[in-house]
């Protein structure tokens, strides 16, 4: 409990690092983008990439965005939505203040073109999985239609939009692969290149490999925002070098390994300028439940109990994650504050192993990345620990990509893994919907009538309170079950100067800052 | 010298062939794809059905005949097809980088060659000199030394504490942010260059000629103008040029450091996606470029060298 109230403080005290200071117009933000050695494509419907979108969000804008000061999904193109009884049709209020950076000013067409777009099934856009829960979206995926049924004009500024199951749509348009483009821009060709939006930055200039620059947007719509200039994204997939830079004062913000993350905290200079948050990655030992052993229920316990989490999280991540207690993370609105994580018990994981009939253990293959925080390193700390129940451990190392690809097709005994686990509970725990195949998430082949039903229940109820309810029962019997071993949630920290002000402690991803809100100092060397 | 650059140009078309279905080969063997790599993290969650259809269209599921054939029939006409992570044409990506590449490459060379070689070459006049040990030491080092790791240091004492110049990043392609990922790069060929001209300098001095021509009273400039420089430039040429070759793929390291826009980060990014257009562009033009150097250093041999012919 001590341990939720100090995340929650922590919370709160970072949640927009608000202060009191009057922002400062002017100056240059310079972010950094830590994923990678290039961005994907600045068209934001073309890219699944979390690196993508740190450029995205200020390019570009979504109907929704989330609000980390509430925790919660807030309008943003959108001004309000209003359900129908039955809570499968929309009614939008769009903006009607929003511009375009080409000075044209957006309308329901273009958030209905955008999302048809999207749809395109040759294109393989992977925000459809987004639009798909409007009605006669697939249709247009398929090729049967040219226009989705469920997405209707009413006037140039409200929008009808019909959804096959009782969602809120927020959830499903906040991401930014389904921001809303300009038709007329898009279709000029080389969008990728030249990226025009609805955000509060234009685009400049995008060096491949090294960096984009944006401006401020004049006519953005939100009075006296953006504060700043300029905004400067720096390529920078390397720790180290991130590191020299940030400390040479040449970057405002860099994402911190567990390395680093102890470093800073111990460096007087730098320990005032972190920020961290749980952000909503789940980071799990998938058991594949086809692999004999890991269909028993036992078996499942008994590896949640043979590993001390609390000690692989202390001294290998160096306190760089919150301890998991099931599928959902803290951060996720059906999370159940109350839950209590596996004890490490290796007597009780024998007993267990016992009594499924393996007194002796058994061996299994374990797949695993060389990522830091969740792959191999982790996976040598737990051999000797699931040895000690006799269960023998065969690590097998592979990219992530290929990581993937092995999960999706059930080619795995186990692996280790981080996986995306909100903010939209209900679509999170459908990873273990009997229905959902392997392919789209079912990793471990989950297949419990219990746990349909309950998800089948949230799904039909529109209530926001019972829908929760009914999820954190859901939540509750995948502890109990276990189909993974619930290893930890991603603590993401973010390093900053002392010059940048109205940084949002964002747990969908910490990178992915709101810049308007952002402003620097006049103690900012950059200018 | 014409019928010599079009034997050596002949001898290019297999070369290149060979590492056209090299590159093949290797990619399509590969364990992972693009299509599972959009499902990172459960961030893409691609449908099923739309995944799929992109194998199809991405040509992922035709037999490696079939793909190879395709591949080589659009390579031969400079077509290397479109990227899967950008979608844009690869020749696009490619050029975009090019440039940055080359200058950092030649920036490196440059260097290379302007320390280098009077560094070997005056360790080969005074061999067992403090000079000449001071020298070797300098350049066994820089072999000896990883490029990331020296590239650390190098923005750790120029950026960090010297504060002289930016420890990352393109800036507007100047000299300032040019100059450490030049010295991170050129200081391996540099050690390489110092030690084969000390080497080859050596070989030369200790030459039958060379004793004659002293034994006639030659001064030992005219020694050193005359006979020394021409023979020894062969193999600092050789070197100079394999190392020159070989410096666009081994800028990887150094681009992905210093945040340098060049082909190097575009290879990693797109060998980490399984982009395979885009690998196979990336390494297909570093190869050119290698093949197309040693081919100039050929060229120059003749030039230096009438003796030298290719049969």
């Amino acid at each position: 409990m001590r341990k939720f109230a100090i995340v929650a403080a922590v919370l709160t005290l970072f949640a927009g690092v608000a202060d009191a200071q009057t922002p400062r117009k002017g100056g240059t933000i310079r972010m950094t983008a830590p994923y990678a050695a290039s961005f994907g494509s600045l068209d934001p419907h073309a890219t699944p990439r979390a690196q993508d979108d740190i450029v995205g969000k200020a390019i570009h804008r979504t109907l929704f965005n989330w609000d980390s000061a509430g925790g919660k999904l807030v309008p943003e193109l959108a001004l309000s939505v209003t359900a129908s009884a039955d809570g499968l049709t929309h009614t939008f209020k769009l903006r009607d203040d929003a511009f375009f950076h080409n000075g044209r000013k957006m309308t329901a067409d273009d958030v209905i073109w955008s999302f048809t777009r999207i749809m395109d099934g040759t294109k393989g856009f992977a925000a459809a999985r987004y639009v798909r829960v409007i009605k006669g979206a697939v249709d247009v995926e398929k090729g049967q239609a040219k226009e989705i049924s469920g997405l209707r004009k009413i006037d140039d500024f409200t929008l009808e939009m019909t959804v096959t199951d009782i969602v809120d749509p927020a959830y499903y348009f906040f991401s930014g692969t389904t921001a809303i483009l300009p038709k007329e821009e898009v279709e000029k060709g080389n969008f990728a290149a030249n990226p025009v939006g609805l955000g509060p930055f234009k685009f400049k200039e995008h060096i491949p490999g090294s960096r984009v620059v944006a401006e401020r947007w004049e006519k953005f719509y939100k009075p006296g925002k953006p504060y700043a200039d300029r905004l400067v994204v720096q390529i920078m997939a390397e720790a180290a070098a991130r590191d020299v830079a940030f400390r040479n004062k040449e970057i405002d913000t860099s994402i911190l390994g567990p390395a680093q993350y102890v470093a800073y905290r111990e460096d007087p200079a730098l320990k005032g300028g972190i920020l961290e948050v749980a952000e909503m990655f789940t980071r799990a030992l998938t058991l594949n439940h086809a692999y004999k052993p890991f269909s028993d229920k036992r078996v499942r316990q008994a590896v949640n109990h043979a590993i001390d989490t609390d000690l692989i999280i202390k001294r290998l991540v160096k306190d760089k994650a919150y301890r998991a207690t099931s599928w959902l993370p803290l951060s996720s609105p059906a999370y159940d504050k109350a839950m209590k994580p596996y004890a490490f018990d290796p007597e009780k994981a024998k007993k267990l192993l016992a009594e499924a009939g393996y007194p002796n253990g058994f061996e299994f293959e374990l797949t695993t990345s060389p990522n830091e925080s969740w792959g191999l390193p982790i996976v040598e700390a737990i051999i000797p620990m699931l040895a000690r129940v006799g269960i023998k451990v065969k690590p097998k190392l592979v990219e992530v990509t290929v990581l993937t690809e092995i999960a999706q097709k059930g080619d795995h005994q186990a692996y280790i893994g981080s996986n995306l686990t909100g903010p939209d509970s209900l679509a999170t725990l459908r990873c273990y919907y009997s229905k959902t195949p392997r392919t789209a998430c079912n990793y471990t082949g989950f297949n419990n009538p219990a746990f349909d039903k309950l998800l089948d229940d949230a799904g039909k109820t529109a209530d926001q309170a019972k829908r929760n309810d009914l999820l954190r029962q859901a939540n509750a019997l995948i502890h109990e079950e276990a189909p993974v071993w619930f290893f930890n949630y991603n603590k993401a920290v973010l390093a900053y100067q002392p010059w940048i002000h109205g940084l949002q402690a964002n747990p969908t991803e910490i990178t992915h800052q709101y810049v308007e809100d952002i402003w620097v100092d006049e103690k900012s060397p950059a200018k | 010298m014409l019928a010599v650059l079009v034997r050596r140009l002949l001898n290019v078309v297999p070369t290149l062939v060979a590492v056209v279905a090299l590159v093949f080969l290797l990619f399509s063997v590969l364990p992972g794809s693009f299509i599972s790599g959009m499902n990172e993290d459960g961030r893409g969650m691609v449908d099923p059905a739309v995944m799929e259809r992109m194998r199809k269209e991405m040509g992922l599921d035709d037999p490696l005949v079939e793909r190879f054939v395709k591949y080589v029939g659009r390579t031969v006409v400079g077509d290397f097809g479109n990227s899967f992570r950008t979608r844009e044409p690869v020749t696009k990506l490619i050029g975009a980088r090019l440039w940055p590449s080359l200058k950092l490459v030649l920036a490196s060379m440059l260097f290379a060659i302007v320390v280098g070689v009077p560094l070997g070459f005056v360790a080969a006049l005074k061999p067992g000199s403090a000079l000449d040990t001071a020298s070797m030491v300098v350049a066994i080092s820089g072999l000896s030394l990883p490029k990331f790791w020296l590239g650390l240091m190098l923005m750790y004492l120029f950026a960090l504490q010297l504060k002289l110049l930016p420890s990352f990043g393109y800036g507007e392609g100047g000299l300032a942010h040019l100059t450490l990922p030049a010295l991170a790069l050129g200081v391996s060929p540099m050690a390489l260059l110092a030690r084969t001209t000390r080497a080859a300098v050596l070989d030369v001095l200790n030459a039958d000629f060379v004793r004659t021509a002293r034994s006639k009273g030659m001064s030992e400039a005219r020694v050193v103008e005359w006979h020394v420089m021409r023979n020894a430039l062969v193999l600092v040429l050789t070197t100079i040029g394999l190392q020159f070759g070989s410096l666009m793929g081994q800028a990887v390291v150094v681009e992905k450091l210093f945040s340098w826009p060049g082909l190097g980060s575009l290879l990693v990014d797109s060998v980490f996606q399984r982009d395979i257009p885009a690998v196979q562009g990336c390494i297909l033009l570093i190869v050119v470029f290698f093949l197309a150097i040693n081919t100039l250093v050929d060229l120059a041999y003749v030039a230096i060298d009438p003796r030298i012919r290719y049969g």
